[in-house]
């Protein structure tokens, strides 16, 4: 049985000039251990289809779907007091700018320790404990005194690896990775990508990493989903994806990489365009 | 031989912080010593990553800040802003585009205002001849004569960065300083505006200096490419010299870091994990 289940999911949107749907009958499922990929450009709906799943989406959004199960059990008609136990205990998120999902007014401690006290009950000494074994995970050398710093006093990509440390808090059976690296340095990026995917195999995490970068499928994924505009346009693992992709959009992406450039003109979407209808 | 579109010597930036009545302060060395030539037609690319002095030195290149020591010449003509100023004919010479398409276009400004603002700064032209001007650019670079009553919030951001690449053409430059003109773009946008660049650069014989951290765009566009870290220039070469061999450490560092979408790579990375799970 897969983690995560959801069949035909749709996401629309209230406006001012009537329904958006933002994905359209999106089928994705996760087993346990899996790197699974969502690639696509902004408005493919890939980070609304986990906000979704997150229960993070404002009161605009509508969600349906057939089916929405995580780990055997109905995510969409769960009450939300009860999904406040599975969202940042079993299922756990990061997002893209590390220094903005970071609550200025806290030490990084303060932080980390809230989730170790909401979900796990733990006391003042076991979270300490913990809050520093956890830092030393994510690879922040001197734990004891960085606990004490505030996210302005950091880095990007060591408020990430905090971000990171939070999410792997409570040992989440699922890790949601939202273009987690589209802010940092190639260097950082590497680093953090090392990090997640070492991670993952240690913890036996299943992993859903969103991104609109290629190359960090490539050096991540075990199976990969393109969307575009919220439909699926392929899903394959990565070796077929890369060596023999079937849509023709997945072609076209590839295609349009600088690194796959054959003449002194990169091929284009054209069949795709990108541009929206103004 | 001609004359080099753009020349330096031992550029040099400082900046003076945290200087009170009573303390010093200290000073940051943002650039130092940065010597380069572009040919004309030719594109050099600067690498580097956050905090290494690769706006800095574009900020200087574009005579917007004056560098602390170092020569600079366009055209052969030595420049000098803090004796001399900018002079109109200079600044006709070289313009710039910037990161963010969202941020450089002023949104209350209509795009043929946007378009025709420089020739209203330097130029005596009367009004008719500029907005004939504004149009015949904006066939240019991909967009069509309906955009020219519109205000910014209308396009996407491969619009925007086009938008923002006529307004820097309009006065006939013969250096463009492009500051990560596409890493905010989707990749297939990206690939388009390349495409553009390329066009263009063909057309009018145009110089780039492309700042760039994404190795893969710099590997397809640059003719020279010029590594900095830390503010030092800390590797100079051709294109292919750079990527064939790469001399300084932290050249090494950066290419390993970047992630590589070839089938032969995804097999290596799927084996070592396979082996590390067994």
């Amino acid at each position: 049985m897969p983690l995560l289940d959801i069949r035909n999911l749709t996401v629309s949107f209230d406006t001012s000039i009537g329904l958006f749907k933002a994905v359209e009958g999106i089928d994705l499922s996760v087993d346990a251990r899996e790197v699974l990929a969502i690639v696509g450009e902004s408005g493919s709906g890939k980070s609304v289809e986990m906000l979704a799943v997150m229960g993070l989406l404002p009161p605009s959004a509508t969600v349906t779907a057939d089916k929405l199960e995580f780990d055997g059990k109905d995510l969409l008609h769960m009450p939300p007091h009860e999904k406040r136990h599975i969202i940042g205990r079993d299922i756990a998120m990061i997002f893209q700018e590390p220094v903005a999902s970071l609550n200025p007014c806290f030490t990084i401690g303060f932080q980390i320790e809230e989730v170790l006290r909401f979900h796990l009950g733990m006391d003042r000494k076991q979270r300490r404990a913990r809050a520093i074994e956890l830092l030393h995970q994510v690879g922040i050398s001197d734990a004891e005194q960085r606990l004490h710093a505030f996210p302005h006093q950091m880095s990007g990509g060591q408020c990430q690896r905090v971000m990171i440390a939070m999410a792997i808090a409570c040992k989440p059976k699922l890790l949601i990775a939202d273009e987690p690296t589209t802010a940092l340095d190639v260097t950082i990026q590497k680093q953090i990508l090392d990090l997640l995917v070492g991670l993952q195999a240690q913890h036996g995490m299943a992993l859903i990493m969103i991104t609109h970068n290629i190359g960090v499928v490539a050096e991540t994924a075990d199976r990969v989903i393109v969307q575009y505009r919220g439909h699926k346009m392929e899903e394959s693992d990565v070796l077929t994806l890369f060596e023999a992709p079937t849509s023709p959009y997945t072609r076209a992406l590839l295609s349009a990489l600088p690194d796959n450039a054959t003449g002194d003109r990169l091929p284009t979407i054209g069949d795709f365009s990108a541009e929206p209808a103004i | 031989m001609s004359v080099p579109v753009l020349e330096t010597h031992h550029i040099v930036r400082d900046y003076h912080v945290g200087r009170t009545l009573f303390a010093g302060g200290q000073v940051i060395h943002a650039v130092k010593d940065a010597t380069l030539k572009v040919e004309k037609g030719k594109t050099l690319a600067i690498v580097g990553e956050s905090g290494s002095g690769k706006s800095t030195l574009a900020r200087i290149l574009t005579l917007i800040d004056p560098p602390t020591s170092g020569e600079l010449l366009i055209e052969g003509e030595r420049v000098d802003i803090i004796k001399t100023g900018v002079s109109k004919q200079m600044r006709r010479k070289v313009q710039m585009v910037f990161q963010n398409p969202y941020g450089s276009l002023n949104p209350r400004q209509k795009i043929g205002d946007v378009l025709a603002e420089p020739l209203v700064i330097n130029t005596d032209m009367p009004a008719s001849e500029r907005q004939d001007r504004a149009q015949q650019m904006l066939k240019k670079v991909g967009l069509a004569p309906e955009h020219f009553n519109r205000y910014p919030h209308m396009f996407s951001g491969g619009q925007r960065q086009r938008i923002a690449i006529a307004r820097a053409l309009m006065l006939n430059p013969s250096l463009l300083v492009l500051d990560e003109p596409v890493s905010a773009l989707d990749l297939s946008v990206q690939a388009q505006i390349l495409n553009l660049l390329a066009d263009l650069q063909d057309e009018f014989q145009l110089t780039y200096v492309f700042i760039s951290h994404d190795l893969s765009v710099v590997r397809y566009i640059a003719d020279d490419v010029m590594v900095m870290y830390l503010g030092e220039v800390v590797e100079q070469g051709s294109r292919e010299a750079v990527f064939a061999d790469p001399q300084h450490s932290y050249t090494k560092t950066l290419f390993a870091a970047t992630p590589r979408a070839d089938v032969a790579s995804i097999k290596a990375r799927l084996a070592r994990r396979a082996a590390e799970i067994a």
